[in-house]
């Protein structure tokens, strides 16, 4: 009877890069000007976005927010390499990839300040409303995925969420059920180490949460996720293999919640301030200036230029979304189901 | 016609809709090769193909949550949860998804889903066989509740579920399952949704029961002046053909598998005493399960809803 090694197993970890802006051009994708200050205007925009709903919520105007600062690359370099078919399931901290998707701003204010009209995604745009049962989503994406399979569709679907998720059940039975029928989907983990007050080494014992995709039988890879390029990259690959029949994969963007929790959360309660100081050093958005200030088209007019541009946009936003009318109480009833009850009918009107 | 079992029928109903709509994909524990546990799903899986009867792994909160993702994309997924007592396993998402995903979205995103479930004892099963939770489902705004008694409300339920454009929970009395056969015609009939039937007129008082309970209140009610409403749809439920019946024999006795306390009887009973409290003659009265857990096989008798109790409650109610 041998005692013998069954299996071994690697992870495979993409950094493109660093924290110096300088990019390993062996890995770095070919990318134009323009493509390059698109994404760079999307994480600025996304970073004013989170900036001015924090602003709002201590006035009074936003309800309890969740912020991505920190997160800005995963975001956007993530959603930036989806097109416009494919599928999206978010968690509740991805305004980064809802912007990058061209959601319209005013509604995603809309939602965080407590009006669920904001939440209908446009009719162009296949993203699912926030999804708050953390890692629910897992499954819905993982269907969708079945379901474009079947339909023979183009498409691929993916399924954003975060460190914590990978300790519920929906996430595990997800990832199972994808790697036996291998319809085209891409699992996305936000690792940003904290879940509230528990960091990762308190979610799970294993060494990365990318290894985790191996017992599901398919790829999982770590990427710096505090790394546009890498992040891009990554999930860019990750999408054509599951449109061409290869499968899912599943990608840990290794980042930094820089913020608490939400706006009801205080992380200097649980977390050491050192570590929030080491990580703002790896700002993303830091990073991608470090890395274009070689690029011709970059100056500190530039620079200025595209926070001006973004936060134009918010406060235009902020506006919109301010001047909409409140929903009347029958919004409470309409989408409930196709039609009301009878019950529901007598309610409304008793209201 | 033929004369079919509830196994039959339900089976029948899934091989016509198959057939007509090629959205419609059934998915769960065993459902394919193996036809499920039940044999509700026998041949679909050669007619069909693996395409779209696929045999999942034992996971059910991904087998509603995949469903729930598929619904939304535009296909109308069958999910089979094995027996009631697993479908624990995907209460998130029922409540938390399938029944918001339309409200959430703003109607967006939509959710036509079935999820077929065989519920119910006396069918000497172990243990989280033979539940009866009907009740927790209902207090879920956004998922219809359909309950058949026989062969024939569950295929027309069932072909109404399949249409219908929000999530239906589809509780298949598995005692029921092979112990009745009715007529059951081939093609297309629908029992509507929300809508009881009055399987038996009478004047002297008005018997409510669904599913599994029902057979056996058609057997208990023989000698007494009784009107028998079969609900069909818990969620929503039939208040009006109620009310009419209430008002009419000014006595109603529910008869209920599940457990007393916080049963779907208690929510027929709150409604006709608001609506009709003048026209009884006496206390609604609720044949139920006791507050206890569902037992094993050797005590599950004492614990369903008897012949002599439906009876007893019945002579009760006519006493005033």
């Amino acid at each position: 009877m041998p005692d013998e090694v069954l299996a071994t197993f690697t992870t495979r970890r993409l950094s493109i890069l660093d924290e110096n802006g300088q990019a390993d051009e062996s890995l770095l994708l070919p990318y134009d000007d323009d493509e390059l200050s698109r994404a760079y205007e999307l994480m600025v925009l996304a970073r004013i976005f989170d900036e001015r709903a924090l602003s709002l919520q201590r006035e009074g105007r936003l309800g309890t927010y969740p912020p991505i600062r920190g997160q800005e690359a995963a975001q956007v370099g993530s959603a930036l390499a989806l097109s416009p078919e494919d599928w999206v399931f978010p968690a509740f901290r991805e305004m980064g990839v809802f912007l990058t998707l061209g959601y319209p701003i005013s509604q995603l204010y809309q939602y965080w300040a407590g009006d669920e009209r904001g939440q209908r995604a446009p009719d162009r745009l296949n993203i699912f409303p926030v999804c708050v049962s953390v890692g629910a989503q897992i499954t819905h994406a993982v269907g969708a995925a079945m379901a474009a399979r079947y339909r023979k569709d183009p498409v691929a679907v993916v399924a954003y969420f975060g460190d914590g998720a990978t300790s519920k059940g929906d996430f595990h039975e997800g990832l199972n059920l994808a790697g036996l029928l291998r319809p085209p989907v891409v699992f996305i983990c936000q690792n940003n180490q904290w879940a509230i007050s528990i960091p990762v080494a308190g979610q799970t014992a294993s060494g990365s949460l990318a290894q985790k995709a191996i017992a599901y039988g398919f790829e999982g890879i770590q990427v710096d996720g505090n790394d546009l390029f890498a992040v891009h990259r990554a999930t860019k690959e990750a999408l054509e293999k599951a449109r061409s029949g290869g499968g899912p994969t599943f990608i840990e963007c290794l980042t930094y919640r820089m913020a608490d929790h939400t706006t009801a959360d205080d992380a200097a309660r649980y977390r050491p301030p050192e570590e929030v100081a080491a990580w703002a050093g790896r700002d993303p958005i830091l990073r991608l200036e470090r890395f274009l200030a070689t690029r011709s088209f970059w100056s500190e007019t530039f620079r200025a230029d595209v926070r001006a541009r973004a936060t134009v946009a918010i406060d235009g936003a902020v506006v919109a979304m301010e001047a909409i009318t409140p929903p009347s109480v029958a919004e409470m009833f309409t989408h409930t189901a196709a039609s009301l009850t009878p019950r529901q009918a007598g309610q409304l009107e008793g209201h | 016609m033929a004369r079919r079992t509830m196994v039959q029928a339900i089976n029948l109903a899934l091989q016509e809709e198959m057939a007509r709509d090629d959205r419609v994909i059934v998915l769960g524990e065993d459902v394919g090769r193996d036809g499920g546990v039940f044999r509700v799903t026998e041949g679909l899986f050669d007619r069909f193909g693996s395409e779209r009867v696929i045999d999942t792994p034992l996971a059910e909160s991904a087998i509603v949550g995949a469903a729930i993702g598929m619904a939304a994309y535009g296909l109308r997924p069958v999910a089979e949860i094995q027996f009631m007592g697993f479908l624990y396993g995907a209460f998130d998402q029922l409540f938390s998804h399938a029944a918001r995903l339309r409200a959430r979205s703003r109607g967006r995103f939509t959710c036509p889903l079935v999820v077929r479930t065989p519920y119910g004892g006396g069918i000497k099963a172990p243990e989280l066989h033979e539940e009866s939770t009907e009740a927790f489902f209902c207090h879920m705004p956004g998922i219809k509740v359909v309950v058949p008694s026989g062969p024939y409300t569950a295929k027309g339920l069932l072909l109404a579920a399949l249409r219908d454009p929000d999530p239906v929970l589809f509780l298949e009395p598995t005692r029921l399952y092979r112990l009745i056969k009715e007529e059951v015609p081939e093609g297309e009939y629908i029992v509507p949704l929300g809508k009881a039937r009055v399987v038996r007129e009478g004047a002297g008082v008005t018997v409510i029961a669904w599913g599994s309970m029902l057979e056996r209140v058609l057997k208990a009610v023989g000698p007494y002046d009784a009107e028998v409403i079969d609900l069909l749809t818990l969620n929503p439920f039939d208040s009006e053909t109620i009310l009419a019946s209430v008002r009419k024999t000014g006595r109603v006795v529910i008869v209920q598998e599940a457990v007393k306390t916080c049963g779907f009887g208690a929510e027929i009973a709150a409604t006709i005493a608001e609506e009709a409290i003048l026209s009884l003659r006496g206390p609604i009265l609720r044949v139920a399960a006791p507050d206890v857990t569902m037992p094993l096989p050797k005590l599950e008798d004492s614990y369903l809803p008897t012949l002599a109790q439906i009876a007893r409650a019945i002579e009760e109610a006519l006493r005033y």
